[in-house]
């Protein structure tokens, strides 16, 4: 277990920047999430820190030591890729035992046996453990390439979006095992991912990454109540922060340009009519589109809410984040 | 009415395909049922018009084509015959001086054969391995200069490589014409492993340096098993040009390394070609290709239609 360093990381393909002066640190035992869109350099950074790619700029460390140098051998990490992270002529066991049984670690077989059993137990695959790894479905392969990072003790996890390629009630299940896994080891993780429901559930740290830009890193709870931009902020939230022109409620503060509005930001009952134009039933919340003048907003009702398509609310703002020309949170 | 499928061929299309199949089949094995009756015929029977098609088997053509044979002289009759084929000889008017050079001939064919394979194999893996993964200077350029080397037919560099090889001492050696049918079967075999092992994603050898492999070490553990269809199948295809090669053969080859198929046809019996001993020379040099192929035949089949389907 080890703390990550980031110290000015650049890195270029070709003509296409992918991470730009990124400085970050990943404190030991820390589940740091990297969030952002496809090719933000979520992935690029991973690389880099396994070592399957060389930064351009900048200096990695674990526990203080540059790890520059080394193989991805050396430096002791384990990754979990998005997909193809099972050897396909390897049987399930043999896909675990693969890492063991490298020269870097040379555990004896009756270790190995032990330890993928109980990695096995973990992940619930011990009757699978005889396949091909060809033979599994999307959902057991994916435990068993996580399982391959488990067997071994490196001194970080690095995982690029693990449950993608899932379905939901999976992922649900395996959010909840990563979680689980992360407290009982106290392991350090470095995971990547677009989905905000992973961030938020699993994270001890966000980071937001924007065209290679470390924009913000925090708390989950940092980041959603305090974005520092409207990029952040529309990173995370379901339903997404409503941007509106600064002046559509009334006065705003010196500078600003757009006024941000979660759900919990819109008072519901008192203020400025605006009209219903259509409820959307989730089950676990009821989304409430509204027309107000020329712009559309979207917030939540009462789950039990008797509003209809073309009744009249009235809405006010309540603590909202402004945001200048540029797109930067204003600080009241 | 029945239901008209798109997915299920009618009846009548099935029999038509059935039919334009057997006759195929008909086309493609008639020469070598010829070439196997053949070498069971006698003399006489091989020559016959019109051609038998039922005949007193006779393994005449094999012996003859093990053995040399000198007539029988009227003044000093031999000894009686100890073995089987001695009286197979006696039968012809014949005794046996000693072996023809057929084995080493056919062995000849095995070493070159299977050694250009494996050297081509050996040398096309690795070149192709780079190919897709490195970032090679001139990649593109050097690729396109490998291919060249196959848009002429090999043959028209005939006169300076028999030069050249005069030069270096490599004529009439198995040495040199591995390393010539290697130098012909390497542009193919680059070329066919590339797009192999292009399918092959980096994520595997990618894992396997994380888990603790060297380069070396995830490219034996991890890249040559899944690429084993693909050095099958390239296998197969150098292991045929190098075994059939003719024009090189008769250029280059004399005492020493002549290969089969320059030997197979200067088979001379008594009065003109022994064509039993000529079919059943050629027999036996079917075999090992056969053989060859038939093992790998499944992975022959799957390297054809590799990467046509998306898994």
């Amino acid at each position: 277990m080890a703390e990550v360093t980031l110290f000015g990381i650049s890195k270029s393909y070709g003509a296409t920047l992918a991470l730009s002066d990124v400085s970050m640190t990943i404190p030991d035992g820390a589940f740091v999430v990297l969030l952002g869109p496809t090719g933000a350099g979520k992935t690029t950074t991973l690389r880099l820190i396994a070592g399957l790619d060389k930064p351009d700029a900048g200096d990695i460390r674990i526990d203080g030591t540059s790890v520059l140098p080394d193989t991805p051998a050396q430096r002791d990490v384990a990754m979990v890729f998005q997909q193809y992270s099972l050897y396909p002529h390897l049987t399930v066991r043999d896909n675990l035992a693969f890492p063991l049984r490298s020269p870097m670690i040379a555990m004896p077989e009756d270790q190995i046996a032990k330890r993928v059993a109980e990695v096995a137990q973990a992940l619930r695959i011990p009757h699978k453990l005889d396949n091909k790894a060809t033979a599994l479905s999307g959902g057991e392969m994916q435990r068993v390439s996580i399982g391959r990072a488990l067997v071994r003790n490196p001194r970080i996890y690095l995982m690029d979006e693990p449950l993608s390629s899932l379905d939901a009630k999976l992922r649900a299940d395996l959010r909840v095992e990563l979680k689980r896994i992360h407290a009982e080891l106290g392991a350090t993780f470095l995971y990547v991912t677009h989905d905000q429901i992973e961030a938020m559930t699993m994270a001890t740290h966000v980071g937001v990454l924007d065209h290679g830009r470390l924009v913000q890193f925090g708390t989950p709870r940092e980041i959603y109540e305090s974005p520092v931009s409207t990029y952040v902020a529309t990173r995370l939230g379901q339903p997404r922060i409503t941007l509106l022109p600064a002046d559509a409620f009334g006065p705003a503060p010196r500078n600003a340009a757009q006024i941000g509005l979660r759900p919990e930001h819109i008072l519901q009952g008192e203020g400025q009519p605006a009209t219903v134009r259509r409820l959307e039933h989730l089950g676990d919340q009821t989304r409430l589109h509204l027309a107000f003048g020329p712009h559309e907003i979207v917030t939540l009702a009462d789950p039990h809410t008797g509003l209809a398509a073309g009744d009249t609310v009235l809405i006010r703002p309540h603590t909202p984040l402004w945001f200048d020309a540029n797109g930067a949170r204003i600080q009241e | 009415m029945t239901a008209y499928s798109i997915t299920e061929p009618s009846k009548a299309s099935k029999w038509v395909a059935g039919l334009l199949v057997a006759f195929y089949t008909i086309v493609t094995l008639l020469p070598l049922v010829w070439i196997i009756s053949t070498g069971f015929k006698s003399g006489p029977d091989s020559i016959s018009y019109p051609p038998k098609l039922v005949f007193d088997p006779t393994v005449e053509g094999y012996v003859n084509l093990f053995t040399s044979r000198t007539r029988i002289s009227q003044d000093a009759p031999p000894p009686p015959a100890e073995t089987w084929y001695d009286e197979i000889t006696r039968d012809q008017g014949m005794v046996i001086t000693g072996p023809s050079r057929f084995g080493e001939r056919f062995m000849n064919s095995v070493i070159i054969g299977f050694g250009s394979t494996a050297l081509s194999i050996i040398l096309g893996t690795l070149a192709a391995y780079a190919f897709s993964r490195f970032k090679v200077p001139l990649k593109d350029d050097l690729l396109f200069f490998i291919l060249s080397t196959r848009m002429m037919p090999p043959i028209a560099v005939a006169i300076p490589i028999y030069l050249m090889y005069r030069e270096l001492g490599l004529s009439d050696t198995h040495l040199g014409m591995i390393l010539l049918y290697t130098g012909v079967n390497i542009s193919l075999a680059v070329w066919l492993l590339k797009g192999f092992i292009d399918e092959i994603p980096r994520e595997y050898e990618e894992a396997a340096l994380i888990d603790g492999y060297t380069r070396f070490q995830a490219f034996r553990k991890v890249v040559l098993p899944q690429a084993a269809t693909g050095i099958a199948s390239t296998a197969i295809f150098c292991l045929i040009f190098a075994w059939n090669e003719y024009a090189f053969a008769v250029l280059l080859t004399s005492g020493n390394a002549q290969t089969a198929p320059p030997f197979i046809p200067t088979i001379i019996g008594t009065g003109g070609q022994d064509w039993p001993a000529v079919a059943a020379g050629a027999t036996l040099f079917l075999l090992p290709v056969m053989v060859f192929t038939i093992l790998l035949r499944k992975h022959l089949l799957r390297g054809i239609t590799f990467g046509a389907v998306r898994k």
